[in-house]
């Protein structure tokens, strides 16, 4: 049986108590769950990115160091080797520290916490706003479907990196300097949300057009049902596949996006790196020997967007009845 | 069809001005021109006196309108920082970002096409996947590191290929261009793979996907049946109808690779427009900045036209639909 | 036919001269390109290290900063103080063809004085330039100025009839977009002759076949082709790699690479700039501290521990890589006024810091914001994140807010930054320009940059009398007095001097020049 239908009756609310009770059985029957277990490469891929996101979420609790305190870095323990001990100070580190006198171990979980927290909350942001404006503009039309569209064209106008560029420098110019460290986050997050949301509009627009015409929504129509909850509970559970999809990828995309924003010195803080900002600086080391301020942080971020960018592929196929 | 292509070209305009209203009130943000210009030993009269020549203390909106007045007539003002005409410093600077473009354009394409045809025909084989999985290292790392990688093995470390800038160029049609020269080609191949990467594997997948789709219906299979080799299958017919939608989303992908050329460039010297924008923010140089933000405008509006154009000829239907 | 092709060359090489015998290329990178050829337009390092290959001043700095005659072989106080004579070297000739005179130090003078130049405030002492006779220039000053010759160094002489008939008698005028054929091409009398020039990609220069200089320097570089090369990580890469025959800002975690490989060696000298924290020591009460209704800054103790807690050995052993000069004062060593005395710099001492702030009332520390560029000075930012963490075992939780530089200086500018990172060069090499800039309390002319809100009348009244105190001897001892009250009083933070680093082919000898501006025509090769 098809995904497809199986959606459709989680759609219907008079369905909804039999779907509960059978839904854990049904996953572990399912074509999803079948083609997870036969496949080598998402099983390793989606261990890694739990693997990770377990560092990232339990980083105060398993970090031997506080990078994230100046007070209590020495600046002498810069640039100390991996698995050994700072010649000054005695103290050891496993993967080395940076040119603060940073455990990079240590930073690296941090700057994990601060990668994922960034992507995830930029695409939950992003989805809102898309899955939003695509229902609004797909169901309604006319008028409001051609601005939202010729916004989303905006929007295209500007590539996404330019977009959180030009968005960070006028989110940094706005918000008073005491708020700024705590705000610089948010500016981030919106920046790259921004620049992902003509995705999901886009697609989801697409499907309730279609779904518009279909009789089940005309009958909702005729039985007074309103608008928004004919949006939200009959139309939205049809594109659920498709956007689980463009979010998965959006995620890759939003991590690196971070990650490529440090380069152009608008990411996370150096006192406050994310995996990009600690890419950035690593970068400098690429010829003086260094190779640990550079390597380990970019192999992690790798590990992050790699297993989240095959799932997402994974994700694709499974989905897409066509390819089966 | 002229009334669409009217609306079409109002609309445009409109986005137009609003991508260059959202520029100008940035630019408030981004720092101040004056600090630049100005040597260190300027007094605060010396200040107030450019501030007002240059006439930065007028509301944005002025300041806007003056800018969209003059860009009309084509003189898009000086460039703060290097004292040239914009619009001659912008137009001296696009060939060497188009012709990267164009390389790292052909680059994607030819090896997305021959890794997404054969991914596609070889679905499950065991370098099949492994082509797929690697692949998406190239979209899993930022452009910025694999640039970088790449000047470290291939220029520090090999010495095979120059880790900056464009090489010997020759002129064509009065434009210098670097890619007839054995130099210059040289020089572009750091880049432009750089830059083409991720548009390779988007290619790739699309062309997988595609071939997947085109290969499981109906006149594939009556093909089969009729007894056509597998070869002429795959390539004469399955390919050929994948073709349309892969060139219509290179197409769209253009914008995005003009803002990655921006890292590119900067990474490796390359004297392209993207570099002029990031020199430009750094200085603030507003006269640059807008203009460039214009010009990606313009091209973005004119893909998307073309791309309506298109599906409103091959599509009626959408006649009906756009009233 | 192969006799006939020697014949050819050797004819070729005659005719080009002796200078051509051994003809060298020399690829050279740096950071930044220069941003305009017209010599007044800018007063900026990289523009002036291009223009000083092409054009010529009056008098230049040589490669250890000594100033030596360039245009000018002679120049000295006339029996009125005010009016300076330079006189002119004869029979030198702009690349063009076009006789040296009087006229053109006249032209150019005025020229750089204009509104629309770059330059107008190192003039700004000049009330008249006169030509005497073909080959003296008479500089009469508004006040005596003793000074006067520091300040020309990067004067460049343009022809005056080559500028007039291109239409540029006047520095650009960005605002009302004039373009300008002096903005593209050269006229100098220098010992380079622009060949092409593509803004931030390429700028190939030969060397002038009429030169005046020719026995008195190497001149041994007969080619120069200089390209920027922005990225650090680019830069030094190229020069690995063997496409570029010299860089400058070497970034210094790179500098043992280059010195371990076969074939590169580096150059170093001290550079003429200081780097230092400013803080508001002035103001009743601070916007972005966390105490409220006093300035934490403004107790002199409070300073006091800061300035002890700062660890200048590590920041130079860690951040610097040894490539850096800690001080305590803020001034490098080339600078008239500067003593070994002063530039000692307090031991680090964070026990008897911390029961300095104790003793000020703040034990229990209090928090602040440091604002630091990202792009100016050499790891800028990474000293920054250094003292953060040093002032944070003190108890001061400071929040560093770093920028580029075109969104840091202005904060300084217009006061609105409480603790900050500047840095200082002195290209007159004489305390006065830091006091004018740094400790006048500022004014319409003076203090632009001093962010510190200090200010002392008596002070003020002494840097106003450096101006024109002609005798050296009496204007020396204010200036040490002037020192002793700015020490006294730790109104800035100083961490330490930058130093330089060139790298280059080994081949080339060329010691570094201490304002980082590369004269090539003093360069040799090592046979």
């Amino acid at each position: 049986m098809s995904t497809e239908t199986q959606k459709g009756a989680e759609a219907r609310p008079e369905f909804k108590e039999v779907v509960t009770t059978s839904t854990w059985q049904r996953w572990m029957h399912s074509d999803i769950w079948h083609s997870y277990k036969r496949s080598p490469v998402i099983i390793v891929s989606s261990l890694t990115f739990l693997v990770l996101v377990l560092g990232a979420v339990l980083s105060p609790l398993i970090s031997p160091y506080t990078p994230f305190d100046p007070a209590s870095l020495n600046l002498m323990n810069g640039f100390t080797k991996p698995m050994s001990a700072n010649e000054f100070t005695g103290d050891y580190f496993l993967l080395g520290t940076d040119d603060q006198g940073r455990d990079v171990l240590s930073t690296i979980l941090f700057g994990l916490r601060i990668s994922l927290f960034v992507g995830v909350v930029a695409v939950l942001f992003a989805m809102t706003l898309g899955v939003v404006l695509g229902l609004v503009s797909g169901y309604v039309g006319g008028w409001v479907d051609g601005m939202i569209m010729r916004i989303a064209d905006i929007q295209m106008t500007f590539p996404s990196i330019m977009v959180a560029m030009l968005l960070y420098g006028i989110g940094k110019g706005l918000i008073p300097p005491d708020l700024r460290d705590e705000m610089a986050i948010w500016v981030l997050i919106i920046s790259i949300g921004l620049s992902e949301w003509v995705q999901f509009a886009r697609t989801v627009r697409g499907a309730t057009m279609v779904e518009r015409q279909k009789e089940y929504v005309q009958a909702g129509n005729l039985i007074g049902l309103s608008r928004w909850s004919i949006m939200l509970r009959h139309i939205l559970p049809n594109v659920t596949g498709p956007i689980l999809v463009i979010a998965t990828i959006s995620l890759a995309l939003a991590i690196i996006a971070e990650a490529t924003l440090s380069f152009l010195g608008v990411g996370a803080p150096k006192t406050e790196p994310s995996l990009g900002t600690l890419i950035n600086v690593g970068r400098q080391y690429i010829l003086s020997g260094e190779w640990w301020i550079l390597l380990f942080p970019s192999l992690t971020l790798l590990a992050l967007a790699l297993s989240v960018n095959l799932f997402g592929d994974w994700l694709r196929d499974i989905l897409n009845p066509k390819l089966r | 069809m002229l009334a669409f292509i009217i609306r079409r070209l109002g609309q445009a305009l409109l986005v137009l001005m609003a991508v260059g209203f959202v520029s100008f009130s940035m630019f408030k943000f981004m720092g101040d021109p004056l600090e630049n210009m100005l040597g260190q030993e300027a007094t605060v009269a010396d200040r107030a006196e450019l501030e007002e020549r240059l006439g930065l203390n007028d509301p944005i909106i002025v300041q806007y309108f003056d800018f969209f007045e003059r860009a009309l007539r084509g003189d898009f003002g000086v460039s703060y920082r290097v004292g040239l005409p914009v619009g001659e410093v912008i137009l001296d600077r696009l060939p060497a970002t188009l012709e990267l473009a164009f390389l790292s354009g052909v680059f994607a394409i030819s090896l997305g096409f021959v890794l997404g045809v054969y991914t596609a025909i070889k679905r499950d084989g065991f370098l099949a996947n492994f082509i797929m999985t690697t692949s998406l290292i190239g979209v899993s790392l930022p452009t910025f590191l694999i640039g970088v990688f790449l000047i470290w093995a291939f220029s520090v470390n090999l010495g095979w290929l120059p880790s900056f800038g464009r090489g010997e160029t020759r002129s064509v049609f009065g434009v210098d261009l670097a890619i007839f020269t054995w130099d210059g080609l040289r020089s572009m191949i750091l880049p432009a793979v750089t830059l083409g990467l991720y548009q390779m594997t988007l290619i790739m997948r699309l062309v997988r996907s595609e071939m997947l789709e085109v290969l499981r219906t109906d006149y594939i299979r009556f093909a089969r049946a009729r007894g056509l080799s597998q070869r002429t299958v795959n390539f004469g017919h399955a390919m050929k109808n994948t073709l349309v939608p892969v060139i219509t989303v290179t197409g769209l992908q253009f914008g995005s690779i003009v803002a990655f050329a921006i890292i590119t460039e900067s990474v490796f010297q390359w004297p392209g427009v993207g570099l002029l924008f990031i020199n430009a923010v750094s200085f603030v140089d507003i006269p640059v900045m807008s203009a460039y933000l214009l010009l990606v405008g313009v091209i973005f509006v004119t893909i998307n036209l073309i791309v309506d154009l298109l599906y409103f000829t091959i599509d009626p239907r959408l006649s009906v639909s756009s009233n | 036919m192969k006799t006939m092709l020697k014949l050819t060359a050797a004819s070729v090489a005659l005719c080009a001269g002796i200078g051509m015998a051994n003809a060298e290329t020399l690829r050279w990178a740096r950071a930044g390109d220069s941003l305009t050829l017209d010599p007044h337009a800018q007063n900026e390092g990289p523009t002036h290290a291009l223009a000083h290959q092409m054009y010529e001043p009056l008098l230049q700095r040589d490669m250890s900063a000594q100033i030596i005659p360039a245009l000018a072989t002679s120049w000295a106080p006339t029996d009125d103080p005010k009016v300076w004579e330079f006189k002119l070297r004869e029979g030198v000739k702009f690349h063009g063809g076009e006789d040296f005179t009087a006229d053109d130090v006249v032209f150019s003078l005025k020229r750089a004085m204009m509104p629309t130049s770059a330059m107008k405030e190192l003039l700004n002492s000049i009330a008249d330039v006169r030509k005497v006779d073909d080959n003296t220039v008479h500089i009469e000053t508004k006040g005596p100025n003793p000074l006067l010759p520091n300040n020309l160094t990067n004067l460049f002489i343009m022809d005056s009839d080559w500028t007039v008939s291109n239409g540029c008698e006047a520095p650009q005028d960005i605002a009302n977009g004039g373009d300008n054929p002096c903005v593209r091409s050269v006229n100098g009398t220098g010992a380079y002759v622009l060949e092409s020039r593509k803004q931030d990609s390429q700028t190939i220069l030969k060397q002038n076949e009429n030169y005046w200089g020719k026995g008195e320097f190497p001149l041994e570089v007969t080619e120069i082709i200089y390209t920027p090369i922005q990225e650090s990580a680019t830069r030094v890469s190229a020069l690995l790699s063997g496409e570029v025959d010299l860089i400058q800002d070497v970034p210094v975690q790179d500098l043992a690479r280059v010195a371990e490989t076969d074939g590169l060696a580096l150059s170093t000298a001290p550079q003429n700039r200081t780097i230092f924290f400013g803080m508001n020591v002035g103001d009743a009460d601070l916007g972005s501290d966390t105490v409220d209704g006093k300035n934490p800054l403004a107790d002199q103790r409070v300073r006091e521990a800061m300035n002890i807690a700062i660890n200048r050995d590590a920041i130079k052993k860690v951040v610097m890589r040894d490539q850096s000069a800690p001080t305590g004062v803020i001034m490098p060593p080339f600078v008239n006024g500067w003593t070994e005395e002063l530039d000692a710099y307090p031991a680090y001492d964070v026990a008897k810091a911390k029961s300095l702030m104790e003793e000020a009332g703040y034990g229990d520390g209090f928090g602040l914001t440091l604002n630091c560029p990202n792009d100016r000075y050499i790891n800028d930012e990474a000293i920054c994140q250094a003292a953060v963490g040093m002032l944070g075992q003190i108890g001061i939780k400071v929040n560093l807010d770093a920028k580029p530089k075109a969104q840091h200086f202005p904060l300084i500018k217009n006061k609105e930054t409480d603790f900050y990172m500047l840095g200082w060069g002195v290209p007159t090499f004489d305390s006065e320009y830091i006091f004018n800039y740094l400790t006048h309390t500022t004014t319409d002319k003076l203090g632009s940059w001093n962010g510190t809100r200090f200010s002392n009348a008596d002070i003020d009244s002494k840097i106003e009398s450096l101006a024109s105190e002609t005798d050296i001897e009496v204007r020396n001892q204010t200036i040490s007095d002037i020192w002793n009250t700015v020490q006294a009083e730790t109104i800035y933070l100083p961490i330490h001097n930058q130093v330089l680093n060139w790298g280059m082919k080994d081949a080339i000898n060329f010691p570094v020049q201490p304002e980082d501006q590369p004269h090539f025509k003093f360069m040799s090769f090592k046979k």
